[in-house]
């Protein structure tokens, strides 16, 4: 049921995109790769994905945050999942636990790295069978 | 200008009178901290008072008299604050006796004066606990600054480290749970960008060990006459394969022999991270040009590359750590981000200098001196 399902996956770096990418389309998504914000919204602008995975620090460090807002606004239905790594290095640090946040940060669901691939692949099912 | 608070707490109001009077307008020089410093002053005519001044506005110099009406000067001494910043008191004595001095001291006291002091006296006094002050909190300010730069790099260490450590980790549990079924043959490229990962996790550690040895100074140096032709030579046998796959032709021009007083493993070092930076970043089908020359005692070092060449913005910080400028030129290029930094480092042992010189899309030119160090008669 996944197979008409496309993933844009947004990350800087390759191997992030690599592991990412093997997981999903052995799980019969079909994938669209962006190596930076740019690239993902340059994508967005000509297609539509179902669902988004998003990094956090990518050419500046809230790069990912920006792209969110940009795909929401324009596809508000698509849910996206942040990745990130990046707590203990930038100092950012968020939660979507309380309303607050929730409003502020638009992604669904926000996964720490590195991502196990069951716990990914059930976050996508999840968020494409609310 | 530092300005220091100083409380003189004494119960003659002559004495209070006569010290403002000397060191009202008293400015002097902290020849090693290079500091300019003046004195806001303050008096209190008992113990009581002075404890009570102390604790709404610390003083940094308390010029306090042994022989007080209430509370004595010990007991105000006894009960100075033992937290916060340190206060340092000049304790003004009648008579210069061991004993005070002893009990004194032991309470924290810094210094003494005896009565009757003379005006010069005083400011000599006043003018060497400033310069404690001032040179103490030089040192702490100092040791903070490089602690917090310390612990910066260790940040920073631990993300380079952590990111090539989670790809790997991601790569291997791909294997694991047969993720592309059981045919080995399917995981080639992921086993080939673990490889790779690894690679760039032990270079950034060999040359972190390189540079901590740089900076440690107590690395063996071993200055011996070298010859920079022929460790440029062995440079380019480094690169060989790397340059043969991306085409990119280097060229050597030095005379036959460049004899220069050194540590060869400096030379080494800084040629090694130049040639191999040259060949990295270069265009496939590009070439470096290696000049080498000898100039009386100075060496002049000029690696040119045809490669992908650095913004003028980022060639200012290309010498600090971990600075890898991101692109989509250098996303495919692995790196330590320490290379240039130990090559400026090895540069400046040598009295010497390092620049770089680019234009982005056409190349990078960069240019050393080392000045020769003399040689150790064995």
């Amino acid at each position: 049921m996944s197979e008409n399902i496309t993933v844009l996956i947004v990350d800087d770096d390759l191997d992030a995109l690599e592991y990412e990418q093997i997981i999903l389309e052995q799980a019969g998504y079909k994938v669209a790769r962006a190596e930076s914000r740019a690239e993902a919204e340059e994508w967005i602008a000509g297609g539509k994905p179902d669902i988004a995975l998003v990094d956090l620090m990518m050419e500046t460090p809230d790069a990912g945050f920006v792209l969110c807002h940009h795909i929401k606004k324009k596809y508000p239905a698509t849910p996206i999942i942040m990745l990130t790594c990046v707590e203990s290095e930038t100092g950012i640090e968020f939660d979507a636990a309380t309303r607050e946040e929730r409003s502020w940060v638009k992604a669904d669901a926000l996964l720490k790295k590195p991502v196990r691939q069951e716990q990914l692949l059930r976050e996508m099912t999840r968020l494409l069978n609310p | 200008m530092e300005t220091l608070k100083l409380l003189i707490v004494d119960d003659e109001p002559g004495m209070r009178m006569g010290a403002i009077r000397t060191l009202k307008d008293f400015r002097f020089r902290v020849r090693q901290a290079d500091a300019e410093v003046a004195l806001l002053l303050d008096q209190a005519e008992s113990g009581e008072e002075g404890l009570e001044k102390i604790a709404s506005d610390a003083p940094d110099i308390l010029l306090l008299d042994h022989k007080l009406p209430g509370i004595s000067g010990m007991q105000v001494l006894e009960r100075l604050p033992k937290t916060g910043r340190e206060i340092l008191t000049i304790v003004i004595t009648a008579y210069a006796s061991i004993d005070t001095a002893i009990k004194a001291t032991k309470e924290g006291a810094y210094d003494f004066l005896s009565k009757p002091f003379t005006p010069s006296e005083l400011k000599y006094a006043v003018e060497k606990a400033a310069a404690h002050i001032v040179l103490t909190r030089r040192a702490q300010h100092l040791a903070e600054e490089r602690k917090r730069i310390r612990f910066d790099f260790i940040r920073v260490l631990g993300h380079e480290l952590k990111a090539p450590l989670s790809s790997v980790e991601n790569y291997v549990s791909l294997l694991q749970n047969k993720t592309l079924g059981s045919n080995l043959a399917d995981y080639e490229k992921v086993v080939q960008r673990s490889a790779l990962r690894l690679e760039q996790m032990r270079k950034l550690i060999v040359d972190l060990l390189d540079m901590t040895k740089i900076e440690s100074g107590n690395r063996p140096r071993e200055i011996t006459l070298c010859d920079l032709r022929e460790i440029a030579e062995r440079a380019i046998e480094g690169v060989e394969q790397q340059a043969a796959a991306k085409q990119v032709c280097l060229e050597l021009h030095a005379p036959p022999v460049l004899p220069f007083s050194a540590d060869r493993s400096d030379c080494e070092m800084i040629i090694n991270n130049l040639v191999s930076n040259a060949v990295k970043y270069n265009k496939d089908g590009g070439r470096v040009d290696i000049t080498l020359n000898l100039d009386n005692s100075t060496a002049r070092i000029t690696v040119s590359d045809t490669g992908i060449g650095i913004a003028q913005d980022d060639t200012a910080k290309l010498f600090n750590e971990f600075v890898r400028i991101k692109n989509e030129h250098t996303r495919n290029i692995l790196g330590s981000g320490l290379g240039l930094s130990i090559v400026k480092r090895l540069v400046q042992l040598y009295d010497g200098e390092v620049s770089v010189n680019s234009e982005p899309g056409a190349g990078s030119t960069f240019s050393l001196t080392l000045k020769s160090e003399p040689q150790v008669q064995a």
